[in-house]
């Protein structure tokens, strides 16, 4: 019988190519048509150091990346140490003879794969180990080698010459040949593909990138930092090649503020950092909510406070998002729930960054930053794009056009017009009759400084307003599970899918429980989760933090509601068996045991 | 886009009353900065631009007000940070006049690291650094270009800290014009602003913009003294020249000091790199999708 999913980490120091293997095995196992999930930790050193990239693989969707390894591929003993608790019980363990021996232990399997050997002796070219190694890995499961051939076709080895791709297939062969001649249970780690068609591969922070390509982002600036940097090198790509442009600042006050100068100049544009990053941006963040200038920004969240752990999952800055400004401040916050809601909350952020004229951050997670994913390739003619309402100029006469003041004469164009909704029309420089000056300081309608107390009494509501507009077109929240339950998660970003899966595996040993997720994190979408409370006589906040920062906001507004709080802060994403304990306090705290039980219930 | 646009009709001969707002300056009786305002306006009138197309960006402090007494399009962003934001507009249209301006404080202390990578950028935009050598909008301090043992309510022992020179710190960050010039000369000061304008890259222009009000040593008497016009014999194309009349205290010299011609402009490299136009779209991201397909 198949398995339902199967895990496999490849393990090994930082420039062995590690990511190489893993995303060549992703790549090919995506086209024969399994749904592929996958998490990595990159190496905080450039090359030496502890890396890994795992790969979970099934024939149904999968929503995190799996609490334990079925299958690890060791390449040396530091890989072996790092990795070898995460490997379940009767598990396999791969390794690379000529650089570790690992012992033996009846708590799995190990076989030895002489990977440099057969790469050096048998290729005669050392660098095709990891080859080798994705040869192996496919032979594991039965993946049809065609795939991994071809994608070696359409590489830049290709480029290298006819003996070098030549030597590069041999080495697939012989890994696939070495392993299916020897390793015993082969049969037992089959999985079935699944009839996925009209699917695509794509990383969380590239999925982010393609949606703001698509929400028609045109300008991008940016300072390189972990884990975001890849949106900003799919950017300086393509955006090039439709006109935009890309600019490495000098700093991330820099790139905000270069945000702002191109969002003023009417384009949409964005940036994206991580948390010491958004720190750096805060006052100018103000600034766009004071001049109410559109603008989008990233928040690929990294494990902190300061530099912290730079490739480590955290869910930690929802309170600098949301609180971390000089005075009261008009933005809207998102958070992506899977990897598939990367590209559509980034579109939504354009949209309701334009449409009210603010500041809309998106807070991204490590684990969907680094993420890559089979997906449904996504419906564009869904795509909703909202651009800001401008001024233009028409005629003296027309005093009655919003945007003039009738009383003033019409020369005279009100930059920030009391409306009801809060939003005026914003004059594009180069637009006759519109002149205004953007500033940071409190201002008339028609943009002149004040400090007026009533005057700054009506603008600060006339910014609040556009927030009620901003919650009535908040993007629907996630759900997953039974509404009839009693028993809620309520929970945001990527841990809404660990979430999903208890859920599945609860459902499974007959548990009713039922998962809410916004997308909206701020302003508070209670229009959201008041039906979700309704019914529900436990609801347990996970997040990975330790202060429970969503839990608090939540706590702001629903004084009456006892929150569980349940948090992980080890810089790793919940486990499933985590969340079940949560509910079945009695189960096994052993996470692969849990994980062994849950899977045989189902 | 918005559904109309308007074409308003061409006036050759601009008067300078069009490009004053009405918002009367907020600065004190006797400020230098009135004297960049009206060069200001004699540069744009001089160069004919419809208000519209021009933008004034500015940081914080009592010069950077400028922009709400012009008729121009203005930014009046946070304290140093003019050039990222004057940078934006720029990268987001190509199209419009940037002319930058602000204090010494705001270009050289808060401000100082963005300066430099303007500078090396070759962003085509003017900035117009109105200089007195004090913190004014906080009622007297010691600022980057005030000179040793110069004596404010924050450094009342005299400021231990060596001035910045405004011009060598240009040059050093590849700013491609580098001028100074003085607000008691306004009529040079407006052609100087005009050269800056037609340069193509970054060109600075340090103005000595005294402050009657907290600066009693850096004064319109102390420049007059201190300042002369370059030597007809300078070359400005020659940046050992520049460096060395840049150092001179007595005299300082006005005028343009370095100026690099025929180099290429950010705005030339952004547009260079250009393959394609909003009409790719569609097509850009169906090799995007088949990519990772």
């Amino acid at each position: 019988m198949a398995r339902q999913d199967l895990v496999i980490r490849i393990a090994g120091e930082a420039g062995e190519g590690v990511s190489i293997t893993g995303q060549m095995v992703t790549q090919a196992t995506a086209r024969a048509g399994y749904y592929v999930l996958t998490d990595s930790v990159p190496p905080a050193e450039i090359k030496g150091g502890y890396s890994f990239y795992q790969i979970r693989l099934s024939e149904k969707r999968l929503r995190s990346r799996g609490d334990s390894v079925d299958v690890l591929l060791a390449f040396n003993q530091e890989a072996f140490e790092n990795s070898i608790e995460h490997l379940r019980h009767g598990g396999i363990l791969i390794y690379d003879s000529a650089e570790l021996s690992p012992p033996e232990s009846d708590r799995y399997r190990s076989y030895s794969v002489p990977l440099t050997d057969i790469a050096k002796n048998q290729v005669e070219l050392a660098l095709s180990k990891n080859m080798v190694a994705v040869g192996a890995v496919a032979g594991l499961f039965g993946l049809d080698t065609e795939h991994i051939h071809r994608l070696l076709r359409e590489s830049k080895l290709a480029k290298k010459g006819e003996d070098i791709l030549n030597k590069n297939l041999k080495a697939v062969d012989l890994g696939y040949q070495y392993v299916s001649e020897r390793v015993a249970e082969r049969a037992s780690l089959e999985v079935r593909p699944s009839k996925l068609e009209g699917r695509i591969v794509i990383s969380g922070n590239h999925a982010v990138a393609l949606g703001a390509l698509v929400a028609g982002c045109r300008r991008y600036a940016g300072y390189p930092i972990t884990p975001a940097t890849d949106i900003m090198e799919f950017l300086a790509d393509e955006l090039p090649r439709v006109g935009g442009a890309v600019v490495q600042a000098e700093d991330e006050i820099a790139a905000i503020g270069m945000v702002l100068g191109a969002s003023y100049a009417g384009q949409k544009a964005m940036t994206a950092t991580s948390g010491p990053g958004l720190s750096l941006m805060t006052e100018m963040l103000g600034l766009a909510s004071m001049a109410e200038i559109p603008s989008v920004v990233i928040d690929c969240q990294r494990a902190g406070p300061s530099t912290g752990m730079p490739t480590r999952h955290e869910q930690g800055d929802l309170n600098l998002a949301v609180y971390g400004a000089h005075g009261e401040v008009q933005r809207v916050v998102l958070a992506p729930a899977s990897l598939m809601d990367c590209f559509w909350t980034t579109i939504a952020a354009f949209n309701l960054a334009e449409e009210f004229q603010i500041p809309a951050i998106v807070l991204q997670d490590t684990v969907l930053a680094v993420r890559t994913e089979s997906i449904p390739q996504p419906d564009l003619s869904t795509v909703n794009i909202v651009n800001r309402q401008t001024f233009a100029y028409r005629d003296a006469g027309d005093a009655t056009e919003p945007g003039y003041d009738a009383a003033s004469g019409p020369e005279r164009y009100l930059r920030y017009q009391i409306t009801p909704d809060g939003v005026s029309p914003m004059a594009i420089p180069g637009t006759p009759g519109g002149a205004y000056v953007a500033t940071g300081l409190e201002h008339t309608q028609a943009a002149n400084t004040s400090s007026d107390a009533r005057n700054h009494a009506a603008m600060t509501e006339k910014r609040f307003r556009k927030m009620d507009g901003v919650l009535a077109k908040a993007p629907p929240a996630h759900e997953y599970g039974d509404p009839s339950a009693e028993i809620g998660f309520l929970t945001w970003g990527s841990t809404f899918g660990v979430v999903a899966e208890a859920i599945d595996k609860l459902a499974a040993q007959g548990i009713k429980a039922h998962a809410l997720a916004p997308r909206m994190v701020w302003p508070l979408p209670t229009h959201q989760i008041d039906p979700f409370l309704k019914n529900k006589r436990i609801v347990i906040v996970p997040e990975v933090n330790y202060t429970g920062q969503f839990a608090n906001l939540l706590k702001t507004h629903y004084q009456h509601v006892e929150f569980t709080r349940l948090n992980v802060y080890g810089g790793q994403p919940f486990s499933v068996a985590r969340l079940i304990e949560a509910v079945v306090p009695n189960a096994s705290t052993d996470v692969a045991a849990t994980r062994e039980e849950a899977a045989a219930h189902a | 886009m918005p559904d109309q646009v308007f074409t308003p009709t061409i006036t050759p001969d601009r008067t300078v009353e069009e490009y004053k707002s009405g918002v009367k300056p907020t600065w004190c009786p006797g400020c230098g900065d009135f004297g960049v305002l009206n060069a200001v306006y004699n540069a744009l009138r001089g160069k004919g631009y419809a208000p519209e197309d021009v933008v004034l960006v500015s940081g914080i402090g009592c010069s950077s007000r400028l922009p709400f007494f012009s008729s121009t399009y203005g930014f009046h962003t946070v304290h140093g940070r003019t050039m990222p934001i004057a940078t934006g507009i720029k990268v987001g249209n190509p199209d419009l006049k940037v002319l930058a301006l602000g204090g010494d404080g705001d270009a050289f202390a808060i401000g100082g690291g963005h300066f430099i990578h303007a500078a090396r950028r070759n962003l085509d935009v003017c900035y117009v650094i109105m200089d007195n050598s004090i913190y004014g909008l906080t009622k007297g301090q010691t600022s980057p270009t005030s000179m040793v043992g110069f004596v404010t309510k924050t450094t009342p022992k005299g400021t231990p800290d060596r001035p910045v020179n405004p011009l060598q710190l240009a040059m050093a960050s590849g700013a491609t014009f580098v001028g100074r010039a003085f607000s008691g000369k306004p009529k040079e000061l407006a052609d100087l602003i005009v050269q800056g304008i037609d340069h193509k890259g970054f060109a600075i222009i340090d103005a000595y913009s005294p402050c009657p009000t907290f600066n009693k040593v850096n004064t319109f008497k102390y420049y007059r003294d201190q300042a002369v016009e370059l030597p007809r014999e300078h070359d400005a194309s020659d940046v050992m020249q520049a460096w060395a009349r840049a150092q001179s205290t007595d005299p300082v010299y006005l005028g343009v000091l370095y100026e690099a011609t025929g180099e290429a402009s950010f705005e030339d490299h952004i547009a260079s790199a250009h393959s394609g136009t909003e009409a790719d779209v569609p097509r850009v991201i169906s090799s995007i999708l088949e990519r990772y397909s």
